[in-house]
């Protein structure tokens, strides 16, 4: 298929971007996204321009390294799949694609359609963790977790980090990032120890680095690729206020 | 021969660990603060050591190429880790373990290595369930387990199909807990370019900032590398992007060794390759093996129909399926170890049964467990699989068989260590892919994650202590020494020259040429003539890249072509010595198959008289033939065998 693309171009975070257009032709419908823009790529090296520079690596939707707006949705018109996951087969022969990097203030651009997403690990930095040492702990089946609780767990831990729902939030709010990492550790016993100055020093530290509030739109559901649900933010919030309450009565 | 002394520690085997650890030398906690530690890579084994190291209170520096530590190509992993648990109670023992790891790689590693990995197996899932990793329980409350190839018992603990990424983010959260205490510094979008060595030892490294071009210096009493695999080698595999070799072959160019460089693992369950722009490849879990069954057709004129699109597999008949690897192998069926599936795999598709458009692929259908079990067991435990099946082939795989083919996954081979993970250059340590010790000539399934976390957090802590403990009196290193100024000098000259070739041809078309040629003669089945041709090919192909490559931009930039470029150069010289390994060894052992030593039944023929040693080679100088050191294996616990899954 042959296609149009529009895309950002922007040297580095200290100049102003804008959209190119360019001519794609004989794209496979079986070739991913990523690929089609490896095929771009290749021909500007040849023509001697600036390739497109994107952030990518695993190219299997784990490692949570591609973004992009396509056509306005992060990670693409497709529910549930990264960009690297988007084939395309999806789109139409003639079709014009537009695509961008992630637009919130707290994910600087570094060039073209790269960002800088370091502010989710220091978030993480900020308690998104269990306080143990290596060495010295029980055994791994001393303390028995109902098989619903781990579930749960693990349906907030399979977030990749990769900001689509910071992108797709017109507040571009890292609630549904954040409370992930939260409610994994809420809901099991090895996290419980910590769950009070955990959410505290995250939620602190997500509102440090300039991440909006939550307005309830659930936009961040809709376009997370591992369609993590938004019942995390409202276990979050749980936490969150209990975590105060306890604190306000230590005082 | 001084230099490869495996510096195994005395006793008998299940005790040699425990005399390692009450005999060596420990460092005082006000001393820790004063000795630097440098860790390259963020994966499972780099995370874990960094972690640890900042935990025992060493200063520590780690450098990762993405933006997060949490991207490493660890996070991949699907199915799961092993342990020697027994809590399935069915036989399971660290015995057993070691006993399958060894006999999994073809009687090519070393039995205390290998022992080791198996004795801390269970400290490694006590401590990821610690950190709250949530693995898959049963409905009482305890872990769960499934079975993996190479073993007859159960003893893979998972998290759905993201072991991978579940474990990485254990080990991230605790590099992140020592990050904020400050005990580790991170270092993010920095690639190694070369290893600083001075007064014989392993000093510091020279890296890239990969946003900025700026080439910096950083140095260290030790050095860790924990850089994964190479199989990128290939162009196609199901490594990511920008997994590479680099770091490995630079620190061989310095004088550490590389072990066993062809031992190359090709996994049995890919989707097969679909166009020529194609970029990567996908794994499909080993686990799927557990309910999965894998056939082709039995008659010729079935498969030619289904590879010219006129039949549907679902059309052909029980009794005219040929489930051949339940037919070779009874005892372990569609489980056989990964070397074993791919190249039956391939036979079957040699002799002309393949499925697909091109005839190479064979299918893996999940028809009886559906009606066995139900398809919402199916859909529990692979769900995410057969979405991520579905998204890539356009097929719905429960209702028509996936088609799978071999790819290339893993290298055993990688940088020779001791027993303490130590390379041929003092203060140099290698972790996880990146060494090449404990998986022999194939790895078992599960055993990756395994030795990744065994290095990280429960090996290294231990031995780079014991080579620090006489490095006290060693005030923090210069980075103004003449030694690191010659490294820098080095690793601008490269890049320099890169820029300087001002050729045709892009990096990624040179380095599909290399795949190629590596894909064809250093694959799955190898031969004396094709090994030959391989390094005469590649010799040509590095010439006409220094000749002919075309690097846009300059290095004062965020350049990924540039990046491609380096490690593409190093990969036409690391080929080279793979086809050059596979070409001495003149048997079939694991994932390296000589077509000239193989038993009637098609079978991997050992030689263990003239070839049970380790490769060890050394680099002798640029365009030279590096030099062949054999480190004997000696087996003292167990018998050695023919491998046998029948």
């Amino acid at each position: 298929m042959d296609l149009t693309l529009k895309i950002w171009r922007q040297p580095d975070a200290s100049q102003k971007g804008r959209f190119v257009d360019y001519q794609v032709q004989n794209i496979s419908a079986d070739a991913s996204f990523l690929e089609m823009l490896d095929i771009l790529n290749e021909r500007l090296v040849i023509e001697g321009e600036d390739p497109v520079a994107f952030d990518h690596d695993c190219r299997e939707g784990i490692c949570g390294a591609c973004s992009l707006y396509i056509n306005g949705r992060p990670h693409g018109p497709d529910k549930g799949i990264t960009t690297c996951q988007m084939h395309m087969r999806r789109f139409k022969d003639g079709e014009t694609i537009v695509i961008e990097p992630w637009r919130a203030r707290p994910f600087p651009v570094i060039k073209d359609l790269m960002v800088d997403r370091t502010a989710f690990d220091e978030i993480i930095r900020a308690g998104g963790y269990v306080s143990i040492n290596t060495g010295g702990v029980p055994d791994a089946n001393a303390i028995p977790i109902p098989k619903r609780d781990a579930d749960t767990a693990m349906d907030a831990a399979s977030c990749i980090g990769c900001g689509a729902c910071v992108a797709a939030c017109k507040n571009a709010s890292a609630m549904l990032f954040v409370s992930a990492k939260v409610s994994q550790f809420a809901v099991l016993p090895q996290g419980k120890v910590e769950a009070r100055e955990r959410v505290q020093n995250m939620v602190a530290k997500m509102d440090e680095l300039g991440f909006g509030n939550c307005t309830n739109t659930y936009a961040c559901e809709a376009e997370c690729p591992k369609e993590i649900s938004v019942s995390h933010i409202a276990r979050m919030n749980r936490e969150f206020l209990s975590s105060k309450v306890v604190s306000e009565k230590t005082k | 021969m001084d230099k490869l002394a495996a510096k195994i520690p005395q006793g008998p085997l299940d005790l040699k660990w425990t005399n390692y650890k009450a005999h060596q030398n420990l460092v005082n906690p006000s001393n820790k603060r004063k000795l630097d530690i440098i860790v390259v890579g963020t994966g499972l084994a780099g995370a874990s050591a960094a972690a640890s190291f900042g935990e025992l209170g060493f200063n520590v520096k780690v450098f990762g190429i993405h933006d997060s530590p949490r991207r490493a190509h660890s996070i991949a992993a699907q199915g799961g880790i092993n342990a020697a648990k027994n809590y399935t109670n069915d036989g399971d023992s660290i015995y057993r373990l070691f006993y399958d790891t060894i006999k999994g790689g073809d009687y090519r590693a070393r039995e205390a290595n290998v022992y080791r990995l198996a004795e801390v197996s269970n400290n490694i899932i006590d401590q990821c369930v610690a950190q709250g990793v949530p693995f898959a329980r049963e409905y009482g409350g305890l872990l769960d387990n499934r079975s993996f190839g190479g073993a007859q018992v159960s003893r893979t603990f998972y998290a759905r199909g993201q072991t991978g990424q579940q474990l990485l983010l254990g080990a991230y959260s605790a590099l992140s807990k020592e990050i904020a205490k400050g005990s580790v510094k991170m270092f993010t979008r920095r690639e190694m370019l070369e290893l600083v060595i001075v007064d014989g030892r392993a000093r510091g490294i020279i890296v890239r900032d990969l946003i900025s071009g700026k080439i910096e210096r950083h140095s260290a009493h030790a050095v860790v590398l924990a850089t994964g695999g190479y199989g990128n080698v290939f162009f196609l595999s199901t490594n990511a992007m920008a997994s590479n070799g680099s770091a490995a072959w630079k620190v061989y160019k310095k004088g550490a060794f590389f072990g066993n460089p062809s031992f190359t693992q090709i996994h049995p369950t890919c989707i097969p390759v679909h166009g020529d722009y194609q970029s990567k490849l996908t794994l499909m879990s080993e686990s799927l093996r557990n309910d999965g069954r894998i056939w082709v057709p039995k008659f010729k004129e079935d498969a030619e129909k289904i590879q010219k699109g006129t039949i549907k597999p679902t059309a052909i008949a029980e009794d005219r399926r040929d489930y051949y690897l339940e037919r070779r192998y009874p005892a372990f069926g569609n489980l056989v170890p990964r070397d074993v599936a791919s190249r039956a795999a391939k036979e079957r598709c040699d002799a002309g049964f393949g499925v697909g458009s091109t005839g190479l692929a064979v299918y893996l259908d999940f028809k009886d467990a559906i009606n066995r079990l139900g398809k919402h067991v199916i859909e529990a435990r692979y769900g995410n699989l057969f979405q991520m099946y579905e998204k890539i082939v356009d097929e719905n795989p429960y209702e028509t068989p996936m088609m799978i083919y071999p790819a290339v996954h893993y290298t055993m081979g990688g940088i020779w260590v001791d027993y303490e993970l130590q390379t041929t250059i003092p203060g140099l340590f290698a972790a996880g892919e990146a060494n090449f010790s404990d998986h022999g000539a194939n790895r078992l399934g599960a055993s990756a994650l395994m030795q990744g976390l065994s290095d990280g957090y429960f090996v290294l802590p231990y031995t780079v202590q014991n080579y620090l403990a006489d490095q006290i009196g060693v005030s923090r290193i210069d980075t103004d020494l003449p030694e690191f100024e010659k490294a820098e000098k080095e690793a601008r000259a490269t890049i320099d020259k890169l820029f300087s070739v001002k050729g045709t041809e892009t990096v990624d078309s040179f380095h599909r040429r290399l795949g190629l040629i590596m894909w064809d003669f250093v694959g799955m089945a190898r031969n004396g003539e094709n090994l030959t041709k391989a390094i005469e090919q590649i010799q040509e192909l590095r010439v006409e890249f220094w000749k002919n490559v075309k690097v846009p931009g300059n290095n004062e930039m965020v350049n990924p072509e540039l990046e491609k470029a380096i490690r593409v150069a190093d990969y036409m010289e690391l080929g080279e010595l793979m086809a050059r390994d596979a070409l001495i060894r003149e048997e079939s052992c694991g994932g390296h198959f000589r077509e000239e030593y193989q038993t009637e039944e098609g079978e991997a023929l050992r030689d263990d008289k003239k070839f049970n040693f380790v490769a060890a080679w050394e680099y002798t100088g640029e365009n030279k033939e590096p030099k062949l050191n054999k480190e004997p294996l000696e087996f003292e616990f167990i018998e050695v065998k023919q491998r046998n899954y029948k």
